[in-house]
């Protein structure tokens, strides 16, 4: 073993150390010394963020187990940031009596779910792949139930891990299959040994079911609106963007480069399972109350969009989806960025809550809104953009029927988006939420999240770089 | 920095003016100035255009300027004007200026109102100097959302469904534009190197004819919502009837005309072949618009009901008249556009100053206004004679060169929907008067009505400027006809 091997696994790296750091810190810092820990982990993130924001070239180490691409530098980066935001605005939870106990617990656990996106990203084995799945799952279960003392986080944190545990089995199963037919795990050696035998589809389709869980496509998606609605606002955040982003990243990557020779059967399954994604969940999500369920659905419905761009199998497939992944972030973290300050002054989490929001906090209603419009894909705001980039991309392979189902489906969650935007600015409340003032880190991630949407799309600098390493099949 | 896009920036700064300003006072001064500018700089426009004319400069778009946007798809941020652009730019910042000053007495949220207000300004002003495809669909989109929030907090009546039908049904169009949009993309260049720029994509005329056939309908029907296309337009009488007064003047007078400007220059211009094929499906379903809308306008009794099936029977002419794609009917459409969008912006705005004033739309609870309220009696007698095309007024100029053009036409099919389509000229002259005669003469219905009081100045100066453009074009059309005519030469070349 070369150990000099460790010190191309920068990335890694860096984020280990701000792992060990926050626990050391954690648990030798005086009580005193606690109350700079929540800008000590920003700060920390923030300095890693810095470190890799420029994408190194490709890497191999240790004998291929490791590969990684500036695609896949540019992949963690993004999620750093979406991670930096959310331990932002995660500070008024945590700081609350019940959870300041155990605040170095969810920094150090959330950091390490990422490193296991990391690895999953950076796996060139799916061996490797699969502990990076598995770290990134399990800590995920224990975020979920955070909130132990309720019920609703605890039965959140049971559902998770039942689910992911099964998931797992099945995408484990596969990789066995895969192993058996072709002799080899290592994803530069799959390839040559694929020919679209039953058993080889079997040993795909069972591998498909671990990153559809966690990407929560229809039919995998059962768990997400309970889970979504139970774990604490910061951690459904983590959830529906981070987990679900590298979820999406690692599938392109590996539907790209291993799974190449079956492309024709890959793109036929994903067909059907977009349609299902963006179309059910769409209709399910016309009825939700709870904001935390209705993004849930939101959030199904836009992993179906995110999908287009891998049915492509092209560069500009992988572009699309790295930005649409970008921009869905900023827009989703805006949302729940709003919902975990309203739901810490007032304890409300119903759309009807919300009624009448904009005559008292006109400035949080406004942020909501061009969140929701930028999901739905409404210029000037990025989610315009990205949608169109993404529909480009399956549209130039010929799925032009695909891109209109997704389109008209675009119209029905225009719809329940409104149904928000309508509640803070049109329903009259003669009770509103009162007025009241966020903390600065809130507003630092919502002035960060509200820049993003509405100049991300306006300069094209952010997709023409991410479409600089991007490859396709 | 190309000066066209002054109409984009100015309404951006508006808006930027609009955060800063502190009282009603502020925002009035704000948004004035901005509306004003903006009709200065389309009046400058119309004849800087004139002039290059003259001097004999017979490039296709006048003061282009480009910049690439998005390198990777060759997306570019492009700008041009031909006579047509011009027209309809001078067209909506008539209806701007004069829309602002409809809005004066806006009695709450006034600020809110003006930057959705200014949002849609720039949507509708960037997407007719826009010559690239991508920017062009970016800035129609920008014009629908506003829509939303307009109508739902500003509105009257039931303006919650008003405003959600007409949000969804629009975006299901732009859903099925965009469709075609990336279809024309992809199909933009046989050497691969694809375009969205207007120009090239017409040159190259790469697309092949079968499957002209699948996007050429998609585009047209996506525009054509907009343009309140049979059976498309049902979002329009309650949209316009929920919308406060400034808004539905824009509303009809400016945003439909997006929506035939863009079957026009995208649909018809893009794949020609298809728009002579097709065309018949289209022609029957634009004669449906205009007889059916002019039939339903009789019938209602609520005033922006029945100027709303106006505008869908004369939105359906604009259509009607383009897909007869010859030169004169093309012209008269883009005539019918200026002046449908003119009068009907003033009978909009009237509406609301009558409305302002009864709180009622309802006619049967109004009558004999003449007496009380004279001025705006005869500007409504005015629009309504351009309305039914009386000679002198620029209904009559437009509708004439709309049928003159369609009976050029000579085969049976042609002729026998040119027939019923000119038989709403006369329906409208009966829902017209009806209302003209209900309304404003006859006794007085109402006891209270008596108390009422005429137009105030900036009533009288948005509407005079109105009429003063209304009958500028039917009095010295000349000029104007000849400037769309002048412009109409690469699409009736693309469909030789």
């Amino acid at each position: 073993m070369v150990y000099a091997n460790f010190l191309l696994m920068k990335e890694e790296i860096s984020l280990v150390t701000v792992i060990v750091i926050l626990l050391i810190y954690d648990i030798f810092g005086s009580p005193k010394s606690l109350k700079y820990f929540q800008p000590t982990a920003c700060i920390l993130v923030g300095i890693h963020i810095l470190l890799n924001i420029w994408p190194s070239p490709d890497v191999t180490a240790f004998g291929g187990m490791y590969h990684s691409t500036a695609m896949g530098g540019v992949m963690k980066s993004i999620l750093s940031i979406g991670t930096l935001l959310v331990f932002m605005q995660a500070n008024n939870w945590l700081s609350s009596e019940r959870a300041i106990i155990r605040r170095g617990e969810f920094y150090m656990i959330t950091l390490a779910t990422l490193l296991g996106m990391y690895f999953m990203i950076s796996a060139g084995n799916f061996l490797m792949f699969f502990i990076g799945l598995e770290t990134a799952s399990i800590p995920m279960a224990t975020l979920a139930a955070f909130d132990k003392y309720k019920q609703k986080s605890a039965e959140a944190g049971a559902k998770y891990i039942l689910t992911a545990v099964f998931a797992s089995g099945l995408s484990l199963y596969g990789i066995s299959l895969i192993y058996g037919t072709t002799g080899t795990l290592y994803f530069e050696d799959i390839p040559a040994g694929l020919n679209s035998s039953p058993l080889q589809m079997m040993a795909f389709v069972f591998f498909f079911v671990g990153l559809g869980f966690k990407l929560s496509l229809v039919p995998f998606h059962q768990w997400t609106p309970d889970v979504y609605e139970g774990a604490p606002t910061s951690v459904t955040a983590y959830l529906s963007v981070i987990s679900k982003g590298s979820a999406a990243f690692v599938l392109m990557v590996i539907l790209y480069k291993v799974f190449a020779p079956l492309v024709n059967e890959w793109q036929a399954i994903l067909y059907w399972v977009i349609i299902a994604s963006i179309t059910l969940a769409n209709i399910f999500a016309i009825r939700q109350q709870n904001l935390k369920r209705f993004f849930a659905y939101s959030s199904i419905s836009q992993a179906g969009y995110i999908m287009l761009g891998v049915i492509s199998g092209t560069a500009m497939g992988m572009t699309g989806l790295v930005y649409y992944v970008l921009v869905y972030m900023l827009s989703n973290l805006a949302a729940f960025g709003v919902i975990a300050v309203v739901e810490h002054r007032s304890g409300k989490i119903t759309i009807d809550d919300y009624n009448g929001l904009y005559t008292t906090n006109p400035r949080l209603s406004f942020v909501m809104m061009i969140a929701l419009f930028s999901l739905a894909g409404i210029p000037p705001f990025a989610g315009f953009f990205s949608k169109f980039f993404i529909f480009a991309a399956a549209a130039q392979q010929g799925y032009y029927v695909l891109v209109f189902i997704a389109l008209l489906n675009t119209i029905i969650s225009l719809y329940y988006y409104l149904r928000v935007v309508k509640a803070m600015f049109i329903n009259k409340n003669e009770q509103p939420i009162a007025r009241f003032n966020s903390d600065n880190y809130s507003r630092a991630s919502l002035v960060v999240c509200s820049a993003g949407i509405l100049l991300a799309g306006i300069l094209s600098i952010v997709y023409e770089s991410i479409g600089m390493f991007s490859f396709g099949m | 920095m190309n000066f066209l896009s002054l109409f984009v920036l100015i309404p951006i700064l508006t808006m930027g003016g609009l955060f800063l300003s502190k009282n009603l006072q502020q925002i009035r001064v704000v948004v004035a100035t901005g509306a004003s500018l903006l009709l200065a700089l389309a009046v400058g426009l119309v004849f800087a255009y004139l002039g290059e004319r003259g001097a004999g400069n017979t490039a296709e778009m006048l003061f282009t300027a480009d910049t690439v946007w998005y390198a990777p798809l060759n997306i570019h941020y492009s700008v041009g004007v031909d006579g047509i652009s011009v027209a309809m730019l001078l067209l909506s910042a008539i209806i701007v200026f004069t829309g602002t000053f409809a809005s004066w007495k806006m009695d709450f949220l006034q600020k809110e109102y003006f930057l959705w207000f200014n949002l849609l300004t720039i949507g509708v002003f960037g997407f007719f100097i826009s010559v690239d495809l991508f920017t062009m669909f970016m800035f129609y989109e920008v014009a629908l959302i506003p829509m939303y929030l307009l109508i739902g907090v500003w509105g009257s009546g039931k303006k919650e469904y008003a405003a959600m039908k007409l949000t969804l049904m629009l975006m299901g169009g732009s859903a099925l534009l965009l469709v075609g949009i990336l279809g024309i993309y992809f199909h933009s260049s046989t050497t691969g190197a694809l375009t969205m720029n207007l120009q090239e994509i017409a040159q190259a005329h790469a697309m092949p004819e079968n499957l002209q056939h699948w996007f050429f309908p998609l585009v047209f029907i996506g525009f054509g919502v907009l343009g309140a296309l049979f059976p498309f337009h049902t979002w329009s009488p309650d949209g316009h009837a929920s919308a406060p007064t400034a808004v539905s003047m824009l509303h009809a007078g400016v945003l439909m005309k997006l929506g035939g400007y863009g079957c026009f220059r995208v649909a018809i211009y893009l794949m020609p072949e298809a728009a002579k094929e097709l065309s018949w499906i289209f022609i029957i379903l634009t004669g449906i618009s205009v007889v059916y809308g002019a039939y339903s306008a009789i019938v209602q009794t609520d005033l922006k009901y029945i100027n709303a099936y106006s505008s869908v029977s004369h939105c359906g002419l604009v259509l009607f008249a383009i897909l007869m794609l010859n030169q004169t009917a093309m012209t008269g459409a883009v005539m019918q556009m200026l002046s449908h969008g003119l009068m009907t912006a003033l009978f909009f705005a009237l509406i609301g100053m009558i409305y302002g004033r009864t709180h009622t739309r309802d006619i049967r609870e109004m009558g004999g206004l003449m007496k009380i309220m004279p001025y705006l009696g005869v500007c409504y007698v005015i629009a309504g004679l351009a309305s039914l095309g009386l000679p002198g007024l620029s209904g009559f100029v437009a509708e004439m060169t709309v049928f003159v053009g369609a009976f050029q036409e000579t085969d049976t099919f042609h002729r026998v929907f040119t027939i019923i389509a000119c038989t709403s000229i006369v329906i409208t002259a009966v829902y017209i008067l009806r209302v003209v005669g209900k309304l404003l003469y006859g006794s007085v219905v109402n006891e209270h009505h008596y108390a009422l009081t005429d137009a105030n100045w900036y009533e009288r100066f948005s509407t005079i400027i109105l009429i003063v453009a209304i009958a500028g074009i039917g009095l010295a059309p000349l000029w104007l006809s000849d400037m769309i005519r002048a412009s109409l030469g690469s699409i009736l070349a693309a469909l030789q």
